[in-house]
């Protein structure tokens, strides 16, 4: 945190001035470290197990919040008889579909709902990423599960929690992430002992967790302590994920993402959602509680802001012109078939994947095969120039003369010469104003889009297609002013805020969104940053006018709350949990929610309201389900849905690894998303034979100094002064064991590709003792690329493509390597290189990656793709085990 | 010059007779340095404006005179950031008008070894064809069943992470009547 987001680690250097206890978990010692209490090294891809540990010590020893886990979570729901966990499966639970690679998720329903399964293990829903549509709220549950209060029921989600962690005791945290038991326990001691009424402890975690192909169930298993320990809801509590990018939050709310609309309504798929009905419903789950029974008005009113006039309840709002989706259609999934001739034209704006994105070598050589890209950007990035200026120009697999791809380079305006709204790590939105023009024919991207949209729609004006009746009848009139006819943002702000079509005055809240055609909101859950017709996102009232929570500087979703689920600072009462720690409680003289936050809460319901039989939606919570987006309005310590790979958080070793699984006979997730394509070989990991080919783990960050792929920092002088030249971190027992000089030159091989770095012998990192051996840890940071005013060799280059079954996100925080002495070889010998390291691992083109490395799934097949358009994916076998 | 004042243009003098005994502000200040002033005092504007790296979002402030950047500070207002910001945000100016920035269009032929010019207006006309050229080749109405599909999977887009909410808003909305499926961001990344 102090490396890749200074500024916000000096909240933590204040908490620390104020007494907190810092611990920081990283394989590298970096600035963080160093302003820590204590730093626990980690062997890379191993955080569910240290984690697992602490839910362990927790459960152990009854350190949990009870009354808040008794009130506010499912730990008294009692589960299916069916349901088999991974103790008692050697890693699998119960469900696996060997053919498909995913699960049915019946087993794992609580008792008496089993046959509410949505999921029926197709890996349907791993490949339109469907974790990631329920990032806001829950799979459906009905709220009338069976609850055993005491907690005793053998199948009560408390102790099938504490069977799951059993075995993750201090030692077994030290044999598999090579943490030393006394450092466990400091960490799981100060965590325990600063949760509760009176105090509560805070988790931040950032790509470090994410880049896995568990990296879901790294946060599920952060989710199971905070709520265990009561940290959720409540000041100085939370789990909170540190973005890496200005708008990251912003371009997840309003997603440039496949699978998701604004607000993350899904996009259809084919056949799930043939109907808006259908559709509407499967967001809405009819009959469940909370929020998300209001989706109809969401939904309707988003299609209202597309396509306007054109969109009536007749006609379902033009329901029909919404493209469908069949499977997975990832950024991974679209180079690959980039490679295989099937993609056409390609836009990049503001981002650079041939250095960004894993398995550069891919990613450079699907550019090379388009018959044509767009690439906006401030600067001449890689992925503009991989055709005459790429690792693989000089190797002689593009030859410039026999590329085809056609490339048009717009110049993009900064951030400072536009204006609009960027939603930061927290969800605060914040308006920037416009300082000057932007020079030449750099332009805005909402100018670009704005524009293209104008020409597409005067070049179809007289088409009959009905394809193109979606474009002409598309809401696309926005105000423009200056020389070159920039859009009004707040003009698109305003939208996405959402208004009254008969009157045009903007929403106040998305309380007040319609299903009958009569408002129209671009993102129902930003509505209100226009409240009152005032850009709200532009307010900057001084800190030092205002109190702590800061609620007039800019505008946070939804309804400017400044933490969600805060109804649990309260008991369930209503009462603050202590007068250290009072956030939002209720007032029984005022009748109503109050508090230093606006309260995540209706705010007139009492804490005594309980729902009349047969309610639905908001009306069905009562007055202490604080989890409001939730289906049931609890905290989900058990998931019997809605997470692909498993109900619970499992240790599995990374994709790639040295070591055999410590705990499991299953090595890996069995239900990552993995390609099986010409291009991306996986080195191998035990049980298969020849890992010892790349000994050695590598994981890459951030340096404070350079962002991302470099396009924004390496080009910049003081910036790429300050850290000129692409290195690698290696241990001095490293380097002693390979021949490696400080200052020297080393060279990596995985794979996929082989890359050169200066080598830097330092006790950042130190090799750990992992069940009964030595494994070395190498580090790399991955800004560097052919471009810019310092170059170097891409980190990225070094990683295969393998994906988290939920989110559709690459393993690229660890992979296997080798490292030796001196530069790479360059051009032809340099695929010699890597050709020998395939060939010394067995790494063949027909090569099946085993999935299931246990019996106990009882069968042995290797589950390859589960695309839709494999045959595999129409096989909805019954469950194996 | 009467001896008063040439005294006091000694700087030891006012380090020894005046407020700073330590010589490190107003004892040390040079005729020259004194009639200095901050360029954000001499600005024409000021725009309040926001980090363009990490999401931490921390405030900044923008100055400018004559159509250019002079100046980007921290946000001393900022609840978030109180007037900090890191070694990027602190080099934001320096990106902005960096020497390195493209100003003009390029254009690479399909087989060229060099880029060429190409006029904006051009190249958005041309974009817009092969956009159209893409979605007439690679249209897919219905599925093998005759369920709605209305989608090319002939184009693609990476990025949004960023822009602004506004331009990500436009970006999806004009990509799905399109019929563009694959448009995806940094946060799959």
């Amino acid at each position: 945190m102090a490396e890749a987001h200074p500024v916000g680690f000096q909240w933590v250097m204040e908490a620390k001035k104020r007494g907190a206890k810092v611990f920081h978990v990283d394989p590298r010692f970096t600035r963080t470290s160093a302003l820590a209490d204590t730093y626990l090294p980690i062997r890379a891809g191993t955080d569910i197990a240290l984690l697992g540990g602490v839910v362990r010590y927790i459960l152990e020893n009854e350190l949990d919040f009870r009354e808040y886990v008794l009130a506010y979570t499912n730990a008294a729901n009692i589960v299916s008889e069916q349901f088999v966990d991974t103790e008692d499966l050697d890693g699998l639970f119960s469900g696996y579909n060997p053919d498909t690679g995913s699960y049915d998720h019946a087993s794992w329903q609580y008792e008496g709902q089993e046959d509410n399964a949505k999921i029926r293990g197709t890996g349907k829903e791993r490949d339109s990423a469907s974790g990631l549509e329920h990032e806001s709220h829950g799979e459906p549950v009905p709220a009338q599960a069976p609850r055993d209060e005491t907690l005793q029921h053998p199948r009560c989600v408390y102790q099938i929690l504490k069977r799951h962690f059993s075995r993750y005791t201090p030692e077994m945290v030290a044999r598999v992430c090579g943490i030393p038991e006394e450092k466990f326990l400091e960490l799981a001691r100060a965590w325990t002992e600063n949760s509760g009424r009176e105090r509560t402890g805070a988790l931040v975690y950032s790509v470090g967790w994410t880049q896995h192909s568990v990296g879901v169930q790294y946060i599920r298993t952060g989710s199971i302590i905070q709520t265990l320990l009561g940290n959720m809801g409540r000041p100085g509590g939370g789990i909170l994920a540190l973005r890496g990018h200005a708008s990251i939050q912003g371009s997840t709310d309003i997603p440039t993402l496949f699978n998701l609309l604004p607000g993350y309504l899904p996009m259809p798929h084919h056949a799930d959602h043939p109907t808006f009905d259908e559709w509407v419903d499967s967001i809405r789950h009819p009959g469940q509680k909370g929020f998300w029974g209001n989706s109809r008005a969401f939904a309707a009113s988003l299609l209202k802001a597309y396509w306007g006039d054109a969109a009536t309840p007749e006609n379902d709002f033009c329901y029909g012109y919404m493209p469908r989706m069949t499977g997975d259609h990832g950024t991974y999934q679209q180079v690959l078939n980039m490679i295989d001739g099937r993609v056409k034209g390609y836009f990049l704006l503001g981002q650079n994947p041939a250095v960004g994105s894993a398995h550069g070598r891919a990613q450079r050589l699907g550019m090379a095969n388009l018959d044509w890209l767009v690439v906006r950007d401030l600067f001449m990035i890689e992925s503009a120039t991989f055709w005459k200026n790429s690792p693989e120009v000089a190797t002689g697999e593009i030859v410039p003369e026999e590329c085809r791809t056609e490339v048009f380079f717009l110049p993009a305006a900064s951030h400072v010469e536009k204006e609009g709204t960027f939603t930061q790590t927290q969800r605060l939105l914040q308006w920037r104003e416009k300082a000057v023009d932007p020079p030449g024919d750099a332009r805005s991207e909402l100018w670009f889009f704005y524009h293209l949209g104008r020409v597409l729609r005067e070049k179809l004006a007289a088409s009959t297609e009905r394809r193109d009746r979606a474009l002409l009848d598309l809401a696309w009139d926005y105000p423009t002013h200056g020389p070159h006819a920039e859009p009004s943002a707040e003009a698109v702000l305003k939208e996405i805020n959402g208004y009254e079509v008969a009157t045009g005055r903007p929403l106040n809240a998305f309380g007040e969104a319609r299903d009958d055609g009569s408002t129209a909101i671009g993102c129902w859950i930003y509505s209100g940053v226009y409240a009152d017709g005032v850009n709200q996102a532009a307010r900057r009232r001084s800190r030092h006018e205002q109190d702590w929570v800061a609620a007039e500087w800019g505008w946070a979703w939804p309804a400017n709350r400044r933490t969600l689920y805060n109804r649990a600072s309260a008991d369930p009462d209503g009462r603050p949990w202590s007068e250290r720690k009072k956030y939002v409680w209720w007032d029984a003289d005022a009748g109503e929610w109050t508090g230093y936050d606006v309260p995540d809460f209706e705010k007139t319901k009492p804490p005594s309201y309980r729902p009349p039989e047969g309610a639905s939606g908001p009306a069905a919570l009562a007055g202490d389900d604080p989890f409001v987006m939730q289906g049931d309005g609890k905290a989900w310590l058990y998931a019997p849905s809605g997470v692909l790979d498993g109900p619970l958080p499992t240790h599995y070793e990374p994709a790639e690894s040295p070591m055999r699984n410590p705990l499991y006979g299953q090595q890996a997730n069995p239900t990552r998303k993995i390609y099986e394509h010409p291009i991306n070989r996986m080195n191998p990991s035990p049980p298969e034979p020849h890992s010892q080919v790349f000994p050695y783990v590598f994981t890459v960050s951030r340096l404070t100094e350079h962002h991302t792929a470099g396009g924004m920092s390496r080009t910049v002088s003081r910036l790429a002064e300050l850290q000129p030249e692409m290195f690698v971190e290696v241990s001095p027992e490293l380097a002693g064991e390979v021949g490696l000089a400080h200052l020297g030159w080393a060279h990596l091989i995985s794979g996929r590709a082989v890359i050169e770095a200066r080598v830097l012998v330092t006790d950042r990192l130190t090799p750990l003792r992992v069940d009964g051996r030595i494994i070395h840890q190498v580090w790399l940071p991955y800004h560097f690329g052919t471009e810019g005013l310092v170059t170097g060799d891409s980190a990225n280059d070094l990683f295969g493509i393998t994906l988290d079954p939920n989110v559709l996100i690459q393993e690229s925080k660890v992979g296997t390597c080798d490292i030796r002495p001196g530069r790479r070889p360059t051009g032809p010998p340099l695929l010699d290189l890597v050709g020998d390291y395939q060939r010394r691992a067995a790494m063949t083109a027909d090569r099946k990656v085993p999935m299931v490395t246990t019996d106990a799934a009882g069968g042995d097949d290797a589950a390859g793709s589960t695309d839709e358009q494999s045959p595999a994916a129409h096989q909805d076998g019954e469950p194996h085990a | 010059m009467g001896f008063k004042t040439f005294i006091q243009g000694w700087p030891v003098y006012r380090q020894l007779t005046g407020t700073d005994p330590l010589g490190r502000g107003a004892a040390a200040q040079s005729a020259r340095s004194a009639e200095l002033a901050p360029r954000t005092e001499t600005a024409d504007g000021m725009a309040r404006s926001v980090c363009p790296y990490c999401a931490v979002g921390c405030g900044q402030r923008v100055f400018h005179s004559d159509g250019k950047v002079t100046q980007i500070e921290g946000d001393p207002d900022s609840p978030i950031s109180r007037g900090r910001l890191c070694p990027k945000g602190s080099a934001s100016k320096s990106l902005v008008t960096s020497p390195l920035r493209q100003t003009k269009v390029r254009y690479r032929r399909p087989y060229a070894t060099e880029w060429e010019d190409l006029d904006l207006d051009v190249a958005l006309d041309m974009i817009a064809d092969r956009i159209l050229a893409a979605r007439a080749e690679t249209w897919e109405d219905v599925d093998d069943e005759g369920r709605p599909l209305n989608r090319t999977l002939g184009i693609s887009s990476l990025g949004g992470a960023t822009l602004d909410n506004e331009e990500n808003y436009l970006i999806k909305k004009l990509f799905t009547a399109m019929g563009a499926l694959q448009i995806e961001n940094q946060a799959r990344i």
